[in-house]
């Protein structure tokens, strides 16, 4: 049998659709934590990405913080955590805000950065106090860019947080783990065809938000 | 089995702690060097025809959000539970972060570089091979140490299909034995590995392009 | 008034970008600051908005320092136009004219209204409203850039080398642009340029600054080119100052003939009759007047004309009574074949013609008078 087989004979084992161990419930469960994680990340990252690029400053400390961040293992650091801290959601929410949040800072950074240092000139001379520079100037052209760290942030939450399921965690990577471990290789494929349905999801997501967000002489101007 | 020193390894992972550090590199590198060998000639294709270069995104963008665990999944049928399916994935991440690195480094050569380079009677290809291409290096290097250490972190999720982790692999002894001193291990030792990449790289560039040296000091 | 007094600007790596400068920019006219680059001219220019405050000395606006007010109400009671416009790409041509008056708490409608009759007085066409930065040439772009400095009605405007950035041609339609909006609005403008013959074009005064940031003359464009300060000066200008004050000249006291000027249905006779002992050649024009070229009289007036004696010599470009410059009067006439000019009326209909000599004569006229030195 090939993996399209072995997904449809998951697809259609009964009580898939219902229950604690049912699609809908895992699904939510993934939504929720990969959300909650996506959040904290943003209000971490996205008042220090947006006043460190307006300002100019930190820039080489934001670059070693990154690579720092990057180096750690998330995988590893999940299973560190919940051997020191037992089962709950802050060995898990670490990681995956830990990870986001490099990519979200440094993103949003270079996205301020890139902003044509003549368009802030031009709104400083017109007598934009900082603050409106900083909304109404330099965050709309630098969203495009901004929306693509989150983005990228969002996808390696979605991703890890199914590595989770190994630390008995909830959310779509169980139908992995477990079938795994029960040598069930039609679950195995099941949940991995969801958690990757899951992430092109958020990539749609993202693309949607970029069509409603961004203003179109940004889009097109770039 | 005895709770022994931080780099003492348990027997059952049938290894010992500078054997898994040596696979986690291999299983880091080998997948890398693939990535940038394929990830070349793509770059180089995107940068002749500039219409290759948004599909090419744009399939990239799909394939780097695949998961990496089911990504796995969907390769055991094919090569069961081996490096070969822990590699591939790791590959293709990594393609994804070197195309647009080249790609994005060659077209920011300045268009005076260029064009003197083709007033110099510098063909099509040999202008990308032997003048955008060198000037591309730093961007080149920066996609690579991304791809690096983001695989070198990935490369311990292998444990979950049958051992294939490397360092990864202290993990699930760590949590089957309640060992808190192996995930520590695993978790420095993979970080330590990470930095140390990335600083070679960081050698590397400074060492190809000794024009640059100045400007990145600034 | 704005009054620049005994600034100076140092930066802490020791420069000096401003030494001690003293200008008074009167108002309702245009004051140009020019000189080459690191004369301070740009610094100056934002020492007026507070975008770089000075290190010793203080800039008055009528009578109280700038730095009583607080520095973002004083920076929207001035335009401000920098290089390459500064547009904002996220927002349309309309939105980026309303953003002064939206700031200042003007509903949405009126600051749009508002904009659109900017958009008219800078020559942008409404059809532009809608569009975004990007789909605009960069000649359309500075106009935006000056419709939105114009947008809140300041009394002073800011113009950092606005026109620098575009090609010659949309350049000499912006700063014509310029000089009919300033005939209407009379607004104290302040402009920066490294362009010599556009601070002489554009300025009521012009102050030369030089290296270092010191003034080397302050002086109407006229006097500039009569009288300049020193050698400094003098090597700015160029070698041609001397052709270029006479821009400063008008052709109405020229000595024009009609005399030389038939119509191209003119029969022998008539060119014959048409001749003048000055010159062998006589203008032909169409119908309507409008010139087309000289005819030599003589091969005219002897038969009919075919074959290529029947052709006629170009006549270069024809300058216009009134509002060209006696400059233009002898460009003319040093462009034509003939050695003479064609003067025209705003219809474009010829008026006369004149001789290099004649144009040569009004120069000396004006060298006795004193007035060209």
């Amino acid at each position: 049998m090939n993996i399209f087989g072995y997904a449809q004979q998951f697809f259609d084992a009964p009580g898939r659709w219902s229950g604690a161990d049912g699609i809908p419930t895992r699904l939510l469960e993934h939504v929720q934590y990969s959300g909650l994680a996506l959040l904290i990340a943003m209000v971490i990252a996205l008042p220090v990405g947006l006043i460190t690029g307006h300002t100019g400053r930190g820039g080489n400390a934001l670059a070693v913080l990154a690579t720092a961040a990057r180096a750690l293992p998330s995988f590893g650091l999940l299973v560190l955590l919940t051997i020191l801290m037992g089962l709950g959601l802050t060995p898990v929410m670490v990681p995956l805000v830990a990870l986001a949040v490099p990519p979200i800072l440094v993103t949003t950074y270079e996205a301020m950065r890139s902003v044509d240092p003549s368009l802030v000139d031009a709104a400083r001379g017109i007598g934009l106090p900082w603050w409106r520079i900083l909304a109404q100037v330099e965050l709309p052209v630098a969203l495009p860019l901004i929306l693509s760290g989150i983005r990228s942030g969002a996808i390696q939450i979605v991703s890890t947080a199914t590595i989770a399921a190994y630390v008995s965690f909830g959310g779509l990577g169980r139908y992995i783990v477990d079938g795994l471990s029960q040598v069930d290789y039609a679950k195995v494929v099941g949940g991995a065809v969801l958690v990757a349905s899951l992430a092109l999801a958020t990539l749609a997501l993202f693309w949607g938000l970029g069509k409603l967000l961004v203003s179109p002489g940004v889009r097109r101007g770039r | 089995m005895s709770s022994g020193g931080f780099f003492e390894v348990p027997s059952d992972l049938q290894n010992s702690w500078w054997g898994l550090v040596g696979w986690q590199v291999e299983l880091t590198l080998v997948p890398v060097l693939c990535g940038l060998v394929i990830a070349l000639p793509i770059a180089l294709l995107c940068r002749r025809f500039g219409w290759v270069y948004p599909p090419v995104l744009g399939v990239a963008t799909v394939f780097y959000a695949i998961p990496s665990l089911a990504f796995f999944v969907f390769l055991i049928d094919y090569f069961g539970e081996s490096s070969v399916t822990v590699g591939i994935p790791l590959t293709v991440y990594s393609l994804v972060v070197l195309v647009p690195a080249i790609v994005d480094g060659m077209r920011s050569v300045a268009e005076d570089t260029r064009a003197a380079a083709e007033a110099m009677g510098f063909g099509t290809l040999r202008r990308y091979v032997q003048v955008e291409l060198p000037i591309a290096v730093p961007a080149v290097i920066a996609g690579l140490r991304v791809a690096t250490v983001s695989s070198v972190s990935l490369v311990s999720v292998g444990m979950l299909i049958g051992n294939e982790g490397a360092l990864g692999n202290l993990l699930s002894d760590a949590l089957n034995y309640h060992r808190p001193l192996l995930a520590w291990d695993a978790v420095l030792s993979i970080a330590v590995i990470g930095v140390l990449l990335d600083a070679l790289l960081v050698l590397a560039r400074r060492l190809l392009t000794p024009w640059a040296r100045k400007a990145t000091a600034k | 008034m704005i009054v620049i007094d005994a600034v100076t600007k140092r930066y802490p790596d020791g420069t000096t970008a401003v030494d001690r400068l003293t200008l008074e920019i009167p108002d309702g006219s245009i004051t140009v600051l020019v000189g080459p680059s690191g004369c301070g001219k740009t610094t100056t220019l934002r020492m007026i908005n507070r975008m770089v405050e000075p290190t010793e000395g203080r800039v008055l606006l009528d009578g109280r320092d700038i730095r009583e007010a607080p520095v973002n109400a004083l920076r929207r009671s001035m335009g401000y136009v920098i290089q390459h416009a500064g547009l904002f790409p996220h927002r349309t041509v309309v939105d980026n004219i309303a953003t002064v008056p939206r700031l200042n708490g003007a509903d949405k409608r009126a600051a749009r209204r508002r904009a659109l009759e900017l958009m008219e007085r800078v020559g942008l066409d409404a059809a532009f409203a809608k569009r975004y930065p990007y789909q605009l040439s960069g000649g359309q772009q500075q106009r935006v850039g000056v419709a939105r400095a114009l947008a809140a009605d300041p009394p002073v405007l800011l113009m950092d080398e606005p026109f620098s950035a575009v090609d010659p041609i949309v350049r000499k339609g912006l700063q014509d642009e310029l000089l009919r909006i300033q005939a209407d609005l009379g607004k104290t403008v302040v402009f920066v340029t490294h362009d010599i013959d556009e601070a002489i074009k554009l300025g009521d005064m012009v102050a030369v600054l030089r290296e270092g940031g010191r003034l080397a003359q302050y002086a109407p464009p006229a006097q500039l080119l009569s009288a300049p300060a020193d050698e400094f000066v003098e090597d700015f200008l160029g070698v041609d100052r001397g052709i270029r004050h006479l821009s400063f000249f008008g052709t109405d006291t020229l000595e024009l003939t009609t005399e030389p000027i038939v119509t191209e249905d003119a029969t022998a006779e008539q060119f014959g009759a048409a001749a003048v002992p000055e010159t062998p050649y006589v203008l032909v024009t169409d119908a309507a007047g409008r010139p087309r070229g000289w005819a030599d009289a003589a091969v005219r007036a002897s038969g009919p004309l075919d074959g290529p004696d029947g052709e006629l010599l170009p006549y270069g470009h024809a300058f216009t009574v009134g509002r060209d410059s006696l400059r233009a009067a002898l460009d003319s006439a040093v462009l034509s074949p003939t050695g003479w000019a064609v003067a025209v009326d705003e219809e474009g209909r010829a008026v006369g013609v004149v001789a290099q000599e004649s144009i040569a004569a009004a120069i000396r006229g004006a060298h006795r008078a004193g007035v060209l030195r």
